[in-house]
């Protein structure tokens, strides 16, 4: 299987190309084309064309054919890379190259299809109820008789997307319903969600001058980064902090996601353990959902027992058995050394491993590695192992009283706080370094889609201004509705 | 790694084994000759000749051929380092003006080689191989690569009048970028590109009829955008013939610039140093697959594709193997340096008859270690 660059329309296959293989048997899977990041600056140059595809078609109409894009993505069997993949070839596929177990990228595919599914409920909450139309034309008049206008800041999000965590997909799926086509850097490993898609939502009706799919070295990046009006990238916490700040660019990193136990709650800490076992170990722990930390002000000791109890058991499997929960490392050498580092870093006063003794927590495989799910104990906020986060199931459980949680915990993508203090609660709510709050026993990996996910995607691709007319301009205005053409 | 035993037959021209006997001949006897030159006591420079006195060999008794230079130990680019420069210098040209060229230098000390006419031997000879078609003797070039101490920036001038024309450059501080990858401050990265091609572009505007120039990969891709983006090309701005470098330099990419960036202006890959000179390619061509196979300037300089554990033996043809470079001429002997690149051993070529080398790129194993940045 050969998957060829996709370059608004026209295929493109590289000299280059990366051989993906099984990350267990090193059987080939597939061959990705490689393209350079000076395509992507040129094809750029044309990017309006992506938007404008779009707009010629209802945005109504767009929101359909995105619904059946997701039934054919989900459950249907669409061409990629001159092949035919049924659901379970996708799975198989995206499973043999990333190390995740097959039935968490069935759970994805579901996690994909309920956003496309749902597109038309989630744009109405994202903008609030506006009209698509008003994104479509540039202006139009709310339900509050009030002229709002809405400038597109990009023809084209560029994406620089990830290879270890196809849950982030979601994200960049409200995009063509938004008027705005997709530039993709699909990961390296994970090529499968961004062709897949790709395929489906051609066959459903979009346009394909909206999509480009660029696979590439970190050139292709950089190309992105630089020449997109809008883009996103996932990476690590110094991807984060290089990017911060910088308008153009929407940078997801380390979640460091919590869940915190009220003074309330926490002689009570038995009724949530499954909420919390579930915040740990959901997706294999690779997402930045994930809780990596439960902060609590006493029964530090008892919960982390207990949670090692519940998934420290958990074990290696091969990646098609049904109850298989842990993802491969799949770069050599990878597990060991993440392993290493924690080591070195429980060995350090005021930490306790709670999961050691239920075996060695690396597992080493012919061309890969497992890490099994961990827990430390912290006897208050310093150590640093207090504050990392890792691409596995692993959780600090930390001894701090309430009223320092807030100051202790640092940025925090979810919290999920248990408590009924409506003081502690009110806190919670005016924090800013907490992004997504959930208030209750709520797992931190579950996600309302209706609400806005690290910032709303429409303020990022939109901007509201002002547009005052006279009366004749507007019938003017009305009868050109064709679309303005958008620089970069 | 073994030889592909299914190799295709090749679509370039092999040289005939005649041709191949005779510069093998004529590269012993300049083997020899070069040595006997290095550490004869009233030639030679102070660095060899105080480095012979350690050797377990004559070297002017016991190096007569090619092959006998594998007597030596590999040759440290570690030397290269510091001062004084002079001890590079041959006895047997005291008194001459010499210039000193550095490599690397983002950080401490750099690598020196001191040059006095090397760097123009080098450019003369390759500029036999340039085609007047594109490369018109009396043309004007633009230098469009870094500037400071670099032997390149001084080579494209001394090429460019020794065609009869000027070189016009631009500043570009190789150092500062590789800085700015190294902090990270992309931004800042992409507006010194900008200031790279906007002083480009403003000599390209200024009506000097240039027509040839000198630009890495990642430059050539920016200016042709950057022209694209004023509705013109590279071609249409009188450039006609571009001689370029650097490990960036791929099938793929060069497919792509010339599918899609040169609006039919000709492009010469060449790989080179500091150390050796630049070593030319034969033609790149579709038929070929866009395959980029350089051919040192024997016997001046000598490509070897060596095995990665045993460094005195080639690897057979088609076989992937470290880039050993070995520099004979009368300022400069090295013998023997590994380089931080790797590729694959290709059949002498009817104009180059002797090995060369493709699919160019950085040493596997050092590779996460090397920055490439807009130079």
């Amino acid at each position: 299987m050969h998957l060829t660059a996709f370059r608004f329309g026209k295929p493109y296959e590289s000299l280059e190309r990366n051989k993906l293989v099984h990350f267990m048997t090193g059987e080939p899977v597939a061959e990705v084309s490689q393209v350079g990041g000076a395509i992507v600056s040129r094809d750029l140059r044309k990017a309006d064309n992506a938007r404008n595809a779009l707009l010629k078609i209802d945005p109504e109409e767009i929101v359909e054919r995105l619904q059946t894009a997701g039934n054919l993505y989900a459950l249907g069997t669409v061409e990629v890379g001159g092949v035919k993949q049924s659901p379970d070839d996708f799975a198989r596929q995206q499973s043999a190259t990333t190390g995740l177990p097959e039935s968490l990228c069935h759970a994805n595919m579901k996690k994909n299809l309920f956003v496309l599914s749902n597109m038309d409920r989630m744009l109405d909450a994202l903008s609030r109820g506006l009209s698509p139309e008003i994104l479509w034309q540039g202006y139009g008049t709310e339900h509050r008789d009030v002229v709002v206008s809405y400038q597109c800041q990009s023809p084209v999000l560029g994406l620089v997307l990830p290879s270890n965590s196809p849950g982030v997909h979601t994200l960049w799926l409200p995009v063509i319903a938004l008027g705005v086509g997709l530039l993709l850097k699909p990961g390296g490993q994970e090529p499968w969600t961004p062709y897949r898609m790709a395929a489906a939502m051609i066959e459903a009706g979009i346009p394909e001058e909206a999509i480009g799919l660029y696979p590439g070295a970190t050139d292709v990046g950089a190309a992105i980064l630089a020449d997109c009006g809008r883009s996103m990238i996932f990476g690590s916490a110094k991807t984060v902090e290089q990017y911060r700040g910088n308008p153009a660019v929407q940078v997801h990193g380390p979640g460091f996601s919590k869940i915190l136990l009220g003074d309330d709650c926490v002689d009570h800490w038995r009724d949530y353990i499954d909420v919390m076992a579930e915040s740990i170990a959901a997706n294999s722990g690779r997402g930045c959902i994930n809780c990596s930390a439960i902060y609590a002000s006493r029964h530090t000791d008892e919960i982390a027992d207990a949670l090692a109890e519940r998934i420290g058991t958990q074990d290696v499997r091969p990646p098609d058995d049904p109850e298989a929960t842990l993802a491969a490392f799949t770069i050599p050498g990878a597990a060991k050394a993440i392993w290493q580092q924690i080591e070195s870093l429980i060995d350090k006063p005021g930490v306790r491993h709670a999961t050691a003794a239920q075996g060695s927590r690396f597992v080493e495989g012919e061309r890969c590695g497992w890490l099994r799910p961990t827990i430390v104990e912290c006897d208050s906020p310093d150590p640093e192992i207090a504050h990392a986060e890792y691409m596995f199931p692993f959780c600090s459980v930390v001894k701090c009283p309430q009223d320092k949680m807030l100051d202790r915990i640092g940025p925090t993508l979810v919290a999920t706080a248990i408590t009924n203090d409506s003081g502690f609660q009110q806190q919670l709510i005016h924090a800013n370094n907490i992004d997504r709050l959930n208030l209750g026993p709520l797992p931190t990996i579950k996600l309302d889609w209706l609400q806005p996910h690290e910032g709303n995607i429409i303020d990022f691709l939109y901007r509201s201004r002002a547009l005052q007319m006279t009366a004749t301009s507007e019938l003017v205005s009305t009868a050109a509705a064709a679309p303005a053409q958008l620089g970069r | 790694m073994p030889a592909d035993t299914t190799e295709t037959p090749p679509v370039f021209k092999v040289a005939d084994e005649k041709s191949i006997a005779q510069s093998r001949e004529k590269l012993d006897a300049h083997t020899a000759e070069i040595v006997a030159w290095h550490f004869h006591s009233s030639t030679g420079s102070p660095f060899w000749l105080e480095y012979a006195e350690k050797l377990n060999f004559d070297p002017l008794k016991e190096v007569n051929c090619f092959d006998d230079l594998k007597k030596f130990p590999a040759f440290e680019d570690e030397w290269l380092r510091g001062g004084p420069v002079t001890r590079w210098i041959p006895k047997g040209f005291a008194g001459q003006p010499a210039y000193v060229f550095e490599t690397g230098g983002t950080t401490g000390t750099p690598k020196s080689r001191v040059n006095l006419r090397d760097f123009r031997t080098d450019y003369e000879e390759f500029s036999e191989t340039l085609p007047e078609e594109y490369f018109p003797k009396g043309a004007n070039w633009l230098m469009l690569g870094p500037s400071g101490p670099r032997r390149l920036r001084l080579s494209i001038e001394h090429l460019a009048q020794h065609r009869g024309g000027i070189c016009f450059c631009i500043d570009l501080d190789p150092r500062w970028v590789i800085k700015l990858i190294q902090k990270g401050w992309m931004e800042h990265l992409e507006a010194y590109k900008d200031h790279c091609i906007d002083q480009a572009i403003t000599v390209l505007e200024s009506g000097h009829d240039i027509r040839c120039m000198f630009t890495t990969p990642k430059l050539l891709e920016a200016l042709a955008i950057a022209l694209e983006k004023k509705g013109t090309t590279i071609r249409e701005a009188g450039i006609t013939g571009i001689f370029s470098g650097g490990t960036e330099f791929t099938p793929q990419w060069t497919r792509f610039a010339v599918e899609e960036l040169l609006d039919g202006a000709f492009m010469t890959p060449t790989y080179g140093n500091t150390l050796m000179g630049l070593a030319a390619s034969r033609p790149v061509i579709p038929e070929d697959g866009y395959t980029i196979a350089y051919y040192s300037p024997q016997p001046r300089a000598v490509i070897e594709v060596v095995d990665f554990d045993d460094t005195n033996s080639v690897v057979p043809y088609g076989g992937t193997g470290r880039v050993k470079l070995t520099t004979l001429t009368k300022e400069t002997f090295v013998p023997g340096f590994l380089e931080r690149d790797e590729g694959e051993r290709e059949r002498p070529y009817a104009h180059y008859p002797w090995d060369g080398i493709s699919g160019v790129r950085p040493f596997s194993k050092l590779a996460t270690a090397t920055t490439v940045g807009v130079y």
